[in-house]
C-alpha cells in the first residue's frame, strides 16, 4: 500500500509538472499583450517597455518558464492585472467559500445520491426506478446556470423564502461579524458561537448548494443502482435472502457494502467535475468564491490569474483522482495487486 | 425483471458473442424504442431539435428577430398568442430566437464531437494496436490533457485564444479528443489479441489495414454511444461558455447567451431566461436518455431491465 501511494503521488507530481509547462506555453500564446492589459490601453510605448522589463517579459523562455516555476513554489504567482494585487492572495481569501459550498453540494449529492440509487435497485424497471432515472439524467443534463436562476425564480422571486445572492446578508456582516479563526466563515461562525450570522449562512448555502448538487446527485444515483444490481445478483445476497435475512438488512447492510466501491470512484469524479460548476453558480448567486473570480479574470485576461486558476483546477481535479485511486485500492485488494 | 442469481460473470462474459454482427444496430435500436418510452422520449426531442435545426427559418414566426433583428416597439412582452414565449429586452421574440439558435447549437456539438473523434480514435487506434514507446507516449499525452476539467481547459483556452464560436469550438475539440483515444485504445487493446486479427496478422495483411478495418470496425459501437452522449454534452459546454461570454457573441441566437442577456431581469422577466434554458436542458437530456440506453444496450455488465 505505501509504495502503491508513492508510486501514486510520484506520478501525480510528474503530471503537475507538465500541467505548468501547459499552461505557461498556454500563457505565452495570447494574443493581446500582458504589459497593454496591465498598464492600460493609453500608456506610452516607454511605459510598457518598462513594464515588460519589470515584469519579465523580456527574456527568453525556459529563463521564463524556470522563473514561473521556481515563483509557484517560493508562493509568489504574480498580481492579478486587474486588482494589482498577489494572485495567491486573490485565491486564498475566496477559496474558503468555494470550498464551503461544494462540500455542502457533495454531502447532499453523496447521501441522497446513494438512497436513491439503493431505492431504485430494489425494483428495476418499476416506478420508483423510473422516477430516479429521469431525475438522475436530468440531474447530469441540467446547465447549472439555468438550475440557479429556476430557484432564484421560485424561492426568491415567488415564494420570498431565502436570499437570491451572496453569502451573508450585509446586515449580518455589519451587526454579527465573523470572527476569522480557519478562514471558513460558515465554520467559524459556528464554532465561535455566532449562530445568528451561522443561521444566516446556512439560508445564503441551501440555493447554490443544491444548483451545485444536481449534476453529482445524478451521476451517484445512477452508478449506486448499476452497482448495487450487479451485487444484488451475486451468490452470497442469493444465500442470505435463502436464509431469511430481512430485505432490508440484505440490501442496505450486505449488498450496499459491496455496491459502495464503484460510487466511491464516481463520488471522487463528480467532486472534481462540481468543481468546475462552482464557475456557473456562484455567477449566478454572486458568490464569493473562485469560480467568480475565474470567470471575471477569464473575460478581462488577466494571465496571471488564469494561470493559477487553471494550475488550482488541475490540481483539484488530480487530488480528486488520486483520492479515488487510492481509496479503491484500500477496499480492493484486486486494484492494490495490479 | 429483478436480477437473477444465473446473471454471474460467466454468462456476461459470453454474452457479447451471443451477439450476431448482423444484430447490432437499427434492429435493436428499434426493440429498445419499442419498450422503453424513456428513450424514444429523447428521440422525440433530438428529432425535433434536428427538424428545428434544418427547417428553423421556415418555422420560426419571426426569423430576422431570431437572428438579431431588434424591435423597439415589442420590448419584454410576456407570452402571449403573437409572441408564445414573449419577447427579450431588444424586443425579439424569444420562441424564434430559440429556434434559430437550434442550428448554431447542433452544428457546433456536431463538429466538435466529429473533431475530437477524428483526432482521437486513429491515435488510440493505432496506440492500441502497436502498443510498446508509441502507446506509452500517448497515454501520457492524453494523461495531461485529461489532468485539467474538461469545460475548464475549455474555458482557459478561449480566454487566451478571445471569445468568439470558433475558438470556443475549438477549445471544446481540444478539451475532448483525449477520452476518444482513450477509449478507442482500451478497446483496440482488447481487440489485438483475438482470433480474427492474428488470421488477418498471419496472411499477411498489412498493418494499417487491420488497424483501419479490423480494429476499428469493431470500436465502433462503443465510439457511437460516447459521441451520443458527447453531443450533448457538448451543447451543455458550449451554451456554459457562451453564458459567461466566452462563446458565442451578440447578437446571435445562442441559447446560453440568451439565459446571461435575460439574468438580469429574472425576477421580472421570468420568461427571457427561463425557455433557451429550457432548450439546453431539453436537448441535452434528449441525447443523455437515448445514449443511456444505447449505453444499456451494449454493456452486457449491466442487468437489463
Amino acid at each position: 500500500m505505501t509504495r502503491l501511494i508513492i508510486r501514486r503521488v510520484g506520478s501525480a507530481l510528474l503530471v503537475l509538472l507538465v500541467i505548468t509547462l501547459v499552461v505557461f506555453i498556454l500563457s505565452r500564446v495570447i494574443p493581446s499583450d500582458p504589459a497593454v492589459v496591465y498598464a492600460g490601453p493609453k500608456a506610452p510605448p516607454e511605459e510598457l517597455a518598462r513594464i515588460r522589463t519589470r515584469l519579465g517579459f523580456d527574456r527568453p523562455l525556459p529563463i521564463q518558464y524556470l522563473d514561473y516555476l521556481w515563483g509557484l513554489v517560493t508562493g509568489n504567482w504574480g498580481d492579478s492585472l486587474s486588482t494589482k494585487r498577489p494572485v495567491l492572495l486573490e485565491l486564498g481569501t475566496r477559496l474558503p467559500a468555494t470550498l464551503e459550498l461544494l462540500f455542502a453540494a457533495m454531502l447532499f449529492a453523496t447521501v441522497f445520491g446513494i438512497v436513491l440509487g439503493v431505492v431504485a435497485s430494489k425494483r428495476p424497471g418499476g416506478v420508483a426506478d423510473g422516477a430516479i432515472r429521469i431525475l438522475s439524467i436530468g440531474g447530469v443534463s441540467m446547465p447549472a446556470f439555468w438550475l440557479g436562476l429556476l430557484l432564484q425564480v421560485l424561492f426568491v422571486g415567488q415564494l420570498h423564502l431565502l436570499p437570491a445572492t451572496g453569502a451573508f446578508s450585509t446586515q449580518t456582516q455589519y451587526l454579527h461579524p465573523i470572527a476569522n479563526v480557519t478562514g471558513f466563515p460558515l465554520f467559524d461562525s459556528l464554532i465561535t458561537g455566532n449562530f445568528v450570522a451561522w443561521g444566516d449562512g446556512m439560508t445564503h448555502l441551501i440555493l447554490p448548494a443544491l444548483t451545485l448538487a444536481a449534476y453529482p446527485l445524478g451521476l451517484i444515483a445512477r452508478m449506486t443502482r448499476a452497482s448495487m444490481l450487479e451485487v444484488l445478483g451475486q451468490d452470497y445476497v442469493f444465500t442470505a435472502n435463502a436464509y431469511g435475512v430481512r430485505s432490508f438488512m440484505v440490501r442496505w447492510r450486505l449488498a450496499l457494502k459491496n455496491a459502495l466501491p464503484p460510487s466511491m470512484t464516481i463520488i471522487g469524479l463528480a467532486a472534481a467535475y462540481a468543481l468546475t460548476g462552482t464557475f456557473f453558480v456562484e455567477v449566478v448567486f454572486n458568490w464569493p468564491g473562485i469560480g467568480q473570480f475565474a470567470s471575471t479574470a477569464m473575460l478581462s485576461v488577466d494571465y496571471p490569474s488564469i494561470m493559477a486558476i487553471t494550475l488550482l483546477g488541475a490540481f483539484g481535479y488530480l487530488v480528486a483522482n488520486l483520492a479515488v485511486d487510492l481509496v479503491q485500492a484500500r477496499l480492493d485488494p484486486r486494484v492494490r495487486a495490479s | 425483471m429483478t436480477a437473477t442469481p444465473t446473471m454471474t460473470s460467466a454468462t456476461a462474459a459470453l454474452r457479447p458473442a451471443a451477439f450476431s454482427a448482423r444484430d447490432t444496430g437499427l434492429s435493436r435500436l428499434i426493440r429498445v424504442l419499442r419498450t422503453d418510452w424513456l428513450a424514444a422520449a429523447g428521440l422525440a426531442i433530438v428529432l425535433l431539435v434536428i427538424v428545428l435545426a434544418v427547417f428553423g427559418q421556415w418555422i420560426a414566426p419571426f426569423p430576422a428577430q431570431g437572428l438579431g433583428e431588434t424591435s423597439a416597439a415589442t420590448r419584454n412582452l410576456a407570452p402571449s398568442v403573437a409572441h408564445v414565449l414573449g419577447t427579450d429586452q431588444l424586443g425579439r421574440d424569444v420562441l424564434s430566437r430559440i429556434i434559430m439558435g437550434a442550428r448554431p447549437a447542433l452544428v457546433i456539438s456536431l463538429v466538435v464531437v466529429f473533431i475530437a473523434a477524428v483526432i482521437g480514435i486513429p491515435l488510440g487506434a493505432i496506440a492500441g494496436y502497436r502498443g510498446g514507446w508509441l502507446d506509452d507516449v500517448l497515454m501520457r499525452v492524453t494523461e495531461v490533457f485529461q489532468a485539467f476539467p474538461p469545460l475548464l481547459l475549455a474555458m482557459v483556452t478561449v480566454a487566451i485564444l478571445g471569445p468568439s464560436l470558433f475558438n470556443a469550438g475549438l477549445a471544446l475539440a481540444i478539451a475532448w479528443w483525449p477520452w476518444y483515444a482513450r477509449l478507442v485504445r482500451a478497446e483496440a487493446r482488447s481487440l489485438r489479441d483475438r482470433p480474427f486479427v492474428e488470421a488477418a496478422r498471419a496472411i499477411g495483411v498489412p498493418a494499417w489495414r487491420i488497424v483501419s478495418v479490423h480494429i476499428l470496425r469493431n470500436c465502433m459501437t462503443p465510439v457511437l454511444v460516447q459521441a451520443t452522449v458527447d453531443i450533448g454534452a457538448v451543447v451543455l459546454a458550449a451554451g456554459s461558455l457562451a453564458f459567461l461570454g466566452l462563446g458565442a457573441q451578440p447578437p446571435s441566437p445562442d441559447w446560453g447567451l440568451m439565459v446571461a442577456e435575460g439574468r438580469g431581469q429574472i425576477f421580472t422577466y421570468w420568461w427571457i431566461s427561463t425557455f433557451p434554458g429550457l432548450a439546453i436542458f431539453a436537448t441535452v437530456l434528449g441525447f443523455n436518455l437515448i445514449g443511456d440506453a444505447l449505453r444499456d444496450l451494449f454493456d452486457p455488465r449491466q442487468v437489463k431491465r
